[in-house]
């Protein structure tokens, strides 16, 4: 049995302690808003929040979560850099298929909160681990300067 | 119940099940045969508490189709945009076929094009049935009615009825002819850069894709499939696999095994336990040389004739100069963010699938011819689609969920890993083409000559369309059946055919060959993404040989094609075509139509002293025709700016002993946000037909880039993708 803290709630299941978090996340619990896109930390569909630090938790066994604060893409909003990242992408119209577009507001929340004003090598930084098939970065990179302005 | 058919659809108006109105309409099928049957294949519900609900036969794969269908009906019915909800329609194709293929499908950048009309004629229809029914309500004439934001107005007396209260009625009173449509001039929602309808639910992770369903008991499959394409399971040893806490089941298949557990995780950890041996079979020893080998081979030979103009031979021989070359573009696999995926629940008496789907009647015969069930025992629940571009219009792995299925009690989702989605995807297919021009003394191509070899996906898709031929035929009228019949795909000589330059004499050909045990398929941009990377390129030759500027050869050669030139000088325009750059950087120029739009972009290109490619800014100018949506034109052109210069620069799927030596987004990489151009779109303001706008961004800009790279260093992209060639090249 393990204990996890998920955008503030607890939860206990019953899994293996090698078990990736984007797993346990997606099938036991069902919060399915954290993506499964390549299963080797190449893409961040998966990313979460760690303790406030951006995670793939596709590669992230269970164990190394636990006692710690996870956020997903279901609570970011309730973060201050979460929210403002939301309302930006929602101004922009950023998403297109939106398949990537939790890890990405997670990779750039996660940045805001440590970098208020980033700049663009910042979010080059922050976000290159993020992969977009449609394209989206041209205002993913737009969204993040107007949620940081 | 009412009908009426009007000058271009039929119309239908009926009480809504638990009240309400329902408008069915039909979509135009080209040459439909009409009969008696009152056939709607579009549904639009007004429920009594004013909500418009639009029965989407489309999907959305990030394309906007979702903003840009409700904005068509929005527009003539007077309701505000956030007032119309989207359903997904269910697998129908008598229903839901799309007016310029006759299958339910989304794809080929036809969305808009399909509905301008239909969309717009279906709300006006609606919305003179609820004025009507206002009027008699208030016992006035319904000229002095008018509607508004989802309300009917008597002008004189400044009374109100809400759309909601007027259902009842409007569905017993006769659906009126030929409602004229609003003049382009008092269009409110038409050409303004609304907001997408599916953001909020894409930022807060409550989006529901495919991957995400979760029925009651479901268990969860991953699945290996014979790496070796054509390849059978020899045998496989599960006993270490079943000892895993969490697995359920090995399931054999011909040339797959699938592990059943209750999660992803269990079912990944019970197949790499497996002990699998495979049946390699004939395609072994299979490489892309050999494939390559084939095509060279077959493009020596003549191929059936696509366009025809002038005696090319003639005024060949009698050409100042010839210009000749070899180009070859990669197989390509579509890595749609979203693996493949498909949830299926299979009982004695009737079958559900779940999954994200462009093709969704072709998912319900597929599943009814596997399990034997009637066509309306299968039910497929759609979903929205982690990207399509072309990967969701295949069925394969449909059928494989299905098979699986079949031998599972209860509903399982089945879902790739990333290496099995790259290493089993249908690609886009590896052509080859020969392409030579003739040129006069002014260094005008007098003759043109271009003949591709490849394979047909078209010829695949058409044999397992059947029975469907028959409605398909009549979507795409005698030309295409025509083709059809000589062994002529139209796909692959599309945007080679008919360039829009002046070539008085051309002769364009197709070679069919198919690689061994390589299933192809659509990719985005389908054949122009292959043609205009072949025909800009080598038009940048001519003017190299020529010692011209590209830009303003592509020029004087439009003087038949006003639409292509103003985009063509738009672009040169923006970009600032002709002023200086830092060494190691240059622009390329590249001219599209194809689509029903026109598209000159150019890409800025910088090389390092180690010969790696950076594209720091892409200039884009746009004629589409009427824009429904400015910001959605926009964001595909950016997208799929995007998609093409990661297949431009690298692209590629690459076959050995059998298999794809490709695995994840290490070895197929995308394009990530520190590559990513700065991308300038300019739209240019248009009164003509909407053309489609999702593909041409991809194939326009491959040449722009490849051309670019030639300004920059002198080396001529020949061959896709771009990879390591400059590190050969002197720079």
């Amino acid at each position: 049995m393990v204990t996890l803290s998920i955008n503030g709630n607890a939860r206990t299941v019953d899994v293996p302690a090698d078990m990736p978090l984007l797993w346990v996340l997606r099938d036991v619990i069902g919060l399915t808003g954290t993506k499964f896109g390549c299963g080797m930390a190449l893409c961040g569909a998966c990313t979460v929040h760690v303790d406030g630090r951006p995670m793939r938790s596709c590669v992230t066994p269970v164990a190394a979560a636990t006692g710690k604060q996870i956020t997903t893409i279901e609570g970011v909003g309730e973060t201050p850099s979460g929210r403002k990242v939301q309302q930006a992408w929602l101004d922009l119209d950023v998403v297109q298929c939106g398949y990537c577009q939790s890890g990405q507001i997670m990779s750039a929340a996660a940045l805001l909160a440590s970098k208020p004003h980033p700049t663009d090598a910042d979010i080059d930084a922050a976000l290159a681990g993020n992969i977009c098939r449609c394209g989206t970065y041209v205002r993913i990179r737009a969204a993040i300067k107007r949620a940081g302005g | 119940m009412a009908r009426t058919l009007s000058r271009r659809m039929f119309l239908e108006a009926s009480a809504a099940v638990g009240g309400g109105l329902l408008l069915g309409f039909t979509l135009p099928v080209r040459r439909r045969v009409l009969n008696d049957r009152f056939a709607p294949n579009a549904f639009i519900r007004i429920d009594r508490d004013g909500r418009v609900t639009l029965i989407m036969h489309k999907v959305e794969m990030g394309q906007g189709t979702y903003t840009s269908m409700p904005m068509l009906l929005a527009e003539e019915l007077e309701v505000d945009l956030n007032q119309v909800q989207l359903e997904h329609a269910p697998a129908d194709d008598a229903l839901y076929a799309e007016p310029l293929f006759g299958v339910q499908e989304t794809g080929g950048s036809t969305s808009v094009r399909g509905n301008f009309e239909p969309l717009r004629r279906a709300g006006a229809a609606a919305r003179t049935l609820l004025v009507a029914a206002a009027a008699q309500a208030w016992k006035v004439d319904a000229a002095a009615c008018r509607a508004e934001r989802g309300e009917v107005v008597h002008g004189p007396t400044g009374r109100k009825l809400g759309y909601g209260a007027l259902v009842d009625k409007a569905a017993t009173l006769p659906v009126p002819h030929n409602v004229p449509l609003k003049d382009p001039k008092d269009w409110k929602l038409i050409g303004t850069a609304a907001k997408r309808l599916d953001s909020a639910d894409k930022v807060t992770g409550a989006a529901q894709f495919g991957i995400d369903v979760q029925v009651p008991g479901m268990k969860v499959a991953t699945l290996a499939a014979c790496p070796v394409f054509g390849g059978k399971l020899a045998s496989v040893d599960d006993s270490k696999a079943k000892a895993i806490q969490g697995v359920h089941q090995v399931v054999r298949l011909d040339d797959a095994v699938a592990v059943v557990a209750d999660h992803m995780w269990a079912a990944k950890q019970g197949l790499a336990a497996l002990d699998i041996r495979w049946d390699e079979g004939p395609n072994a020893k299979l490489s892309t040389a050999d494939i390559v080998r084939q095509l060279a081979a077959a493009s020596q030979q003549p191929g059936v004739v696509a366009r025809k103009e002038g005696d090319v031979a003639r005024a060949m021989a009698g050409a100042a100069q010839k210009v000749e070359a070899v180009y070859e573009v990669p197989f390509l696999a579509h890595a749609t963010m979203e693996p493949v995926n498909c949830t299926v629940h299979v009982r004695q008496d009737g079958c559900d699938v779940w999954v994200g789907t462009q093709v969704p009647t072709f998912a319900r015969t597929a599943a009814a011819k596997l399990t034997g069930l009637p066509r309306e025992r299968v039910q497929v629940h759609n979903h929205l689609l982690g990207g399509g571009f072309g990967r969701r219009l295949e069925v394969d792995f449909i059928i494989r969920a299905v098979q699986i299925a079949m031998q599972v009690a209860g509903p399982v989702k089945v879902i790739w890993t990333r290496e099995e989605d790259i290493q089993h995807d249908m690609y886009r297919p590896y052509y080859y083409d020969r392409i030579t021009a003739g040129l006069d003394q002014r260094g005008r191509p007098i003759a043109w000559s271009h003949r591709i070899a490849g394979s047909s996906i078209e010829a695949r898709v058409i044999s397992q369309l059947f029975p469907k031929t028959l409605r398909v035929i009549r979507a795409g009228g005698v030309h295409r059946l025509g083709a059809m019949i000589k062994g002529l795909d139209l796909d692959a000589v599309e945007g080679a055919a008919e360039p829009p330059y002046t070539l008085p004499n051309i002769r364009v050909e197709y070679v069919r060959q198919e690689p061994p045990g390589v299933p192809t398929a659509f990719w985005r941009g389908v054949g122009p993404t292959h043609n205009i990377f072949v025909v800009e390129s080598f038009i940048d030759e001519l003017a190299a040989a020529m010692k011209q500027d590209p830009f303003q050869y592509r020029r004087a050669l439009l003087d038949q094609s006003p639409r292509a030139k103003a985009v063509l000088e738009l672009a040169a325009l923006q970009a600032g075509w002709g002023r200086p750059l830092p060494p190691g950087s240059g622009r390329g120029i590249s001219l599209l139509h194809a689509f029903g739009s026109y598209i000159a972009q150019v890409a800025e290109v910088a090389v390092s002293k180690q010969g790696d490619v950076r594209v720091p800014r892409v200039v884009c100018a746009v004629d589409c025709g009427i824009i429904v949506n400015p910001d959605t034109v926009r964001a595909q052109l950016e997208s799929g700016i995007i998609f093409g210069i990661s297949a431009a620069l690298f692209g590629e799927i690459t076959i050995r002993d059998g298999r794809v030596e490709q695995h994840n987004f290490n070895d197929y990489p995308a394009l990530r946000i520190n590559e990513a151009p700065a991308i300038e779109v300019h739209l240019v303001n248009s009164r003509e037909a909407p053309g489609g706008i999702g593909e041409p961004g991809t194939s326009a800009v491959m040449p722009a880039v490849t051309n670019a790279i030639f300004a920059a260093t002198g080396k001529r992209i020949r061959k896709l993708p771009v990879k390591e060639q400059l590190r050969e090249a002197k720079v």
